[in-house]
């Protein structure tokens, strides 16, 4: 892997990783800092057969999208954390009738409009549970240029595994940030691609529902003789709004076990410099950059310091993160929000002596901000 | 011979979850009549629909069929229709889905003129809800919303799409169904986007509370507030006051349809002709 060498920036590379993994339609909205991925959007797709429409508000780019995706095409679309907050209903319409799409967040100030063309880290809870109602997030965080193009690649292979959305977090930094990338080749990706499953018996025999109490739906395509229902209500093994007890029951919960007890599949992350440590910092995305930086000084000096860089945020990689803080004295969070994943390492380590450097004004952690925080602890 | 609607129609789902005497019933079966009159193989047919009693339309007709979110059928079928530009891509909505929560996606469904047949069914009332005021209830009525008396000024729905955009535009009522078929006929059939508003009845959440006890008296009311395009238009300005005009509204079959205009985009990016300029749509302007 890793033979192509290109300068690219993150929200490019998102792009291009989209229609490198078969991604064949976008419905969008223009959002700093996320547009560029639309506009590269607009020229990938329309070269490969595709489309790419620019909708009349965020709501209608995710429910385009997703109506693309429910009749067989894959498809995502991208924005920023205002974007997510209205597009959060239909997300859970997906989630609901488990409809793969992915969904890129260049994540800027929040909340509100906030500080739209500077960085932040504010979307990392709202990622884990952004519509409302019992679903289980798949959330991946990328931290490099080349991780905006593989990162998205795994996305759309995770959304069809488990048929539901996926969302690919990158940073305001990330999606700007110009630089060389090294990627596979379009064929090495080509190779890695696994489409949804689909039914191949007899229409009567088809119920795209009925499946093992921890696996996802089974979507035929529309179109091919498959004919059945998609729907926000509860629904029973054909699609149809049920309210009957049992299958209530069994498909909330299915949807919650079909991603918790297949976490082994989804778990990914980096360590670096964590063998001897005697601090670890947690980050991920670009702040993760400043805090490898940072690691080299500090080690200059003699300071053990190490790095846990979650790359899926949602589910967390808890029993890792609880394996290191189980050996190493202290751990400090590093991240461009108050501690939104610091929450969770605190729940997944039992530990509540996690510190914390957060940062939220728009600006980037510099890695001297991070040695000098470490002296302090 | 009588018709066969079970070919069209999920049986098991039946009977409907719609009130007694519901003009949903009369525009199902209306519609699948048309469908069939124009022989278009169900496998071929994606049908999308919103929240509302009009939401369960989906439910009852074998074909693809999507119930989605309130209000974003049109941002649904817009993804649909243009990743599967040869498909037939219908769209089913209520007043409220269509012209409140959705009214966004209406008019700029309309604008676009992407080939979806839009079929808003205007009971005039939040049905499923109990009576709210919907952009169609008329000023004065009781609604459980504005119960000293709608004040809300009403969309006129077929204005909107006209002004809107759509290539296609017509008003028909529950109350003639040969009529409302051969309108749903000529909505499916119209390449561009096509918008058919059914006027229909809610005895139950609009009718009880506003001196319409029985639907009966719910379509004759319709019928007094209704009259024919031709008609319609020989009349003076204040005769034409509150009265909605039926038939065909706008029809016009040379209108760019959007799936067409985005092959020529693909067209562009893959190198086959030149990038679109003003002078493409010169005749437009």
């Amino acid at each position: 892997m890793a033979t192509r060498e290109v300068i690219s920036n993150g929200n490019e590379l998102a792009a291009l990783a989209a229609k490198d993994a078969g991604c064949r339609f976008f419905g969008g909205y223009p959002i700093t800092p996320s547009s560029e991925i639309m506009h590269e959007m607009s020229d990938l797709m329309p070269e490969v057969g595709g489309a790419c429409i620019q909708m009349e508000d965020e709501i209608a780019g995710v429910a385009a999208a997703i109506g693309a995706g429910m009749s067989g095409v894959r498809t995502m679309t991208a924005t920023s954390g205002p974007g997510i907050s209205l597009k959060a209903e239909n997300l859970g319409l997906a989630q609901m009738t488990e409809v793969p799409l992915v969904v890129v967040n260049v994540m800027r100030g929040g909340p509100s409009t906030g500080l739209p063309t500077r960085v932040s880290q504010g979307d990392v809870a709202q990622a884990k549970n952004p519509s409302h109602g019992d679903y289980k997030s798949i959330t991946l965080c990328a931290g490099s240029l080349s991780e905006c193009y593989t990162e998205t690649v795994r996305a759309f292979n995770l959304a069809d595994r488990f048929m539901q959305p996926v969302f690919v977090l990158l940073d305001e930094t990330l999606g700007h940030m110009h630089g060389k990338a090294m990627l596979p080749t379009e064929e090495e990706v080509a190779a890695v691609i696994v489409p949804r499953k689909t039914f191949e018996g007899p229409a009567e025999e088809y119920f795209p529902y009925e499946c093992e109490s921890d696996q996802p739906a089974v979507l035929n395509p529309m179109f091919k003789g498959y004919r059945y229902h998609f729907t926000g209500l509860h629904h029973d093994k054909r699609g149809f709004p049920t309210e009957e007890i049992e299958t209530c029951r069994k498909l909330i919960q299915r949807l919650e076990d079909k991603v918790e007890l297949h976490k082994d599949e989804l778990e990914s992350y980096e360590e670096f410099n964590t063998d001897d440590a005697e601090i670890l910092l947690v980050a991920y995305g670009s702040v993760s950059l400043a805090a490898k930086e940072a690691i080299r000084h500090l080690r200059a000096e003699g300071i053990k310091a190490g790095l846990f860089r979650p790359i899926t945020l949602w589910p967390s990689p808890a029993e890792k993160m609880k394996e290191l803080a189980d050996r190493i004295p202290k751990v400090l969070c590093v991240e461009l929000n108050i501690g939104q994943y610091r929450d969770e390492v605190q729940r997944a380590t039992g530990r509540l002596d996690i510190d914390g450097l957060f940062k939220v004004n728009g600006r980037p952690i510099s890695p001297y901000e991070i040695v000098n925080k470490v002296k302090e602890l | 011979m009588a018709f066969n609607y079970e070919n069209y129609l999920r049986l098991e789902k039946m009977p409907t979850l719609w009130c007694w005497g519901c003009g949903d019933g009369v525009i199902l079966k209306t519609f699948v009549r048309a469908i069939d009159s124009l022989g278009i193989n169900k496998d071929d047919i994606c049908l999308v629909s919103g929240i509302g009693c009009s939401g369960r339309f989906s439910s009852y007709v074998d074909f693809n069929t999507v119930h989605t979110t309130h209000g974003r059928t049109i941002a649904f079928a817009t993804g649909i229709k243009l990743a599967n530009p040869t498909k037939h891509v219908i769209c089913v909505a209520g007043d409220g889905d269509a012209l409140a929560i959705g009214g966004n996606h209406t008019i700029h469904g309309c604008r676009r003129n992407i080939d979806i047949t839009f079929i808003i069914i205007n009971n005039f009332i939040y049905g499923l809800t109990n009576s709210q005021t919907s952009p169609t209830t008329p000023q004065g009525m009781w609604t459980v919303s504005q119960q000293a008396g709608n004040i809300d000024p009403t969309f006129n729905t077929c204005n909107l799409a006209i002004a809107s955009g759509a290539s296609f535009v017509a008003r028909e009522t529950v109350n003639d169904p040969k009529k409302l078929e051969k309108a749903m006929v000529k909505a499916l059939e119209h390449k561009g986007f096509s918008l058919l508003e059914v006027l229909s009845n809610c005895h139950i959440n609009l009718g009880r509370k506003n001196k319409m006890n029985s639907a009966i008296e719910n379509l004759n009311w319709i019928d007094s507030i209704t009259v024919s395009k031709k008609k319609y238009d020989t009349m003076t300005q204040e005769e034409q006051t509150n009265l909605l005009p039926t038939g065909i509204l706008k029809q016009d079959t040379e209108a760019a349809e959007y799936c067409d205009m985005y092959a020529e985009v693909i067209k562009v990016h893959q190198g086959k002709r030149k990038t679109i300029t003003q002078d493409d749509f010169k005749k437009k302007i």
